[in-house]
């Protein structure tokens, strides 16, 4: 549904989208990730028209979002950052008003604002003006704005940023729900929002896309090696002789002494059992174990990994 | 059309549902009542020359502040990015507002008949320069609104826009006043004195309503509306 294609848009000397090329299709949630300023925001004002590129092409829907804009904003509900609102309207006056540039028929209107009331939890404060609202309604009045011509695509600029906890895990429901038949695409910085809710991810630095796949198709991309945090207490020799002979083990570093106990961080081959294997290497040997913990290599790392490289 | 009732109705309740409509109404009437009547009196004519001569100088400062706000307040809060991605034409949103302007300003101008009403009881004023003043009155209110609106798409701050509206509205009031007019060089002396607003308003307000002095003010209102589009644009231009 949307295809973007050597989107690149600069301003001034600075490159906020480099050449990015994507797909999306109905039915999935893809979550747009990156550092702050990695041009997540312009080109989500892109693809809704904001802006304009100043090269390369997309389509939404089918409809290109430079040569038939009016037909591509029909098909997107666009929720900004920070949920810009009129603070000077009511909730259902500002609902109201949406569904009359949205060109929902009369008969219609009335039901939609009912229904939008319904999916974003906002039956407290209908009688409100928007300026009253704390944050977290302000931002679910937001989305109940984008969702309100029932579009095929949502686009939602940083959806959960500002909310508590409780409400971050509504928006995500909602967005997974949605996200069953229609193509949400959000941006976050905060990396266990997009496992938590995101088909796929694309991870976005400093205006080019990294890395496009599967939550579990880019852990598994930069697996290949676990991490076994071990304390030992032993002759500090021994052990460091004993672990450049093991041959799963491709790097290791010595992380502290305190009173005959060393802490080494190992990198070791994936799926070698590191952790046991290195076991009854302490057993052998005589020593003492006081820590043994692994870990796989996960999302967090990945997304470290990828834009730590591009900023060096 | 049904696009520009839409934006055209909340802009207008937008005016209400803050304090502006209440004290631009307030305020201009008071003020407007006030000039009027101390001429009135000193003249002791049953006559409104003296309320419609003031008003063009009365307008420069109560129309900036009206219009002021339109982009500038959409700008800063941020809601310019949802307001411009719906699926609106950016002229429909342009003229949409306009007319919110322009609506309040026929609210008021309406409630200012007290005064000529309150002249009829008085004496018998001539009704034809009442009609054509008050025409006048709306287009030229509808001019400097355009003016406005355009200073207001320029930038994000509405002080500046506050300003750049007088600014634009002065000059354009000023440059077909004789003084200006002996001290241009010639070749603009023709251009002048048809561009400046001052000279179309005091022949309307004669009770000539000449399609000239019409044709005049919609060109205006059309052609600052055609360039606030372009400014509106101006954020997607390559």
């Amino acid at each position: 549904m949307i295809e973007v294609r050597e989107l690149t848009k600069s301003y001034g000397p600075t490159v906020a989208v480099d050449h990015v090329s994507f797909d999306a299709h109905a039915g999935e949630v893809l979550g747009f990730l990156g550092p702050n300023g990695a041009g997540k925001t312009t080109t989500m004002r892109i693809l809704t028209c904001y802006l304009s590129a100043d090269a390369g092409s997309a389509t939404v829907a089918g409809y290109d979002v430079f040569e038939e804009s009016v037909e591509v904003r029909k098909q997107i509900g666009y929720l900004p950052e920070s949920a810009p609102l009129y603070a000077d309207m009511g909730v259902i006056e500002y609902l109201n008003f949406m569904t009359q540039v949205r060109n929902l028929p009369k008969s219609q209107r009335k039901d939609r604002i009912r229904a939008v009331i319904d999916i974003c939890g906002l039956e407290d404060v209908i009688q409100k003006d928007i300026g009253e609202l704390s944050k977290g309604y302000r931002q679910r009045v937001g989305l109940a704005q984008s969702l309100i011509h029932d579009p095929p695509i949502l686009i939602l600029d940083e959806p959960t940023s500002g909310l508590d906890p409780s409400q971050i895990i509504e928006i995500r429901n909602l967005i997974k729900n949605i996200g069953q038949e229609k193509l949400v695409l959000f941006s976050t910085h905060i990396l266990p929002e997009v496992s938590a809710t995101c088909t796929r991810i694309l991870i976005i630095n400093n205006g080019k896309i990294v890395a496009n796949g599967t939550p579990e198709e880019l852990s598994s991309q930069a697996k290949g090696e676990d991490i076994v945090h071990i304390a030992i207490r032993g002759s500090q020799e021994a052990i460091e002789a004993q672990l450049n002979e093991l041959d799963f083990v491709s790097q290791w570093s010595r992380v502290d002494t305190d009173n005959g106990i060393v802490g080494y961080q190992i990198h070791a081959a994936q799926e070698s059992d590191a952790a046991e294997a290195l076991f009854h290497v302490v057993v052998k040997n005589g020593w003492s174990l006081t820590e043994l913990r692994q870990e796989s290599v996960d999302l967090e790392d990945v997304f470290l990994n990828l834009t730590d490289k591009e900023q060096i | 059309m049904t696009n520009i009732t839409a934006i055209l109705k909340k802009e207008f309740r937008s005016y209400f549902n803050s304090p502006i409509a209440y004290i631009f109404i307030t305020f201009f009437l008071g003020i407007s009542a006030w000039l009027f009547f101390r001429g009135f009196f000193l003249v002791n004519q049953a006559e409104m020359r003296g309320f419609f001569g003031l008003m063009p100088w009365i307008f420069l400062f109560f129309i900036p502040a009206v219009t002021m706000k339109l982009w500038a307040e959409e700008k800063k809060l941020g809601t310019v990015e949802i307001l411009m991605t719906l699926p609106l034409r950016d002229y429909e949103v342009v003229i949409g507002k306009f007319l919110a302007s322009f609506a309040l300003l026929t609210v008021t101008v309406f409630l200012s008949l007290v005064l000529p009403l309150s002249v009829m009881y008085l004496g018998n004023p001539d009704g034809g320069t009442l009609i054509g003043g008050y025409i006048g009155l709306l287009l030229m209110g509808g001019a400097y609104i355009s003016v406005g609106l355009f200073a207001s798409t320029l930038t994000e701050n509405q002080i500046i826009a506050f300003i750049f509206g007088i600014t634009a509205c002065f000059v354009l009031l000023i440059i077909g006043e004789d003084i200006v007019l002996f001290n241009a060089p010639n070749w603009l002396f023709p251009i002048f004195s048809y561009l400046g607003l001052g000279a179309h308003y005091s022949s309307i307000l004669r009770g000539v309503l000449d399609s000239r002095d019409i044709i005049y003010y919609l060109s205006l209102i059309g052609f600052f509306l055609y360039l606030s589009t372009l400014s509106v644009e101006s954020r997607k231009w390559r």
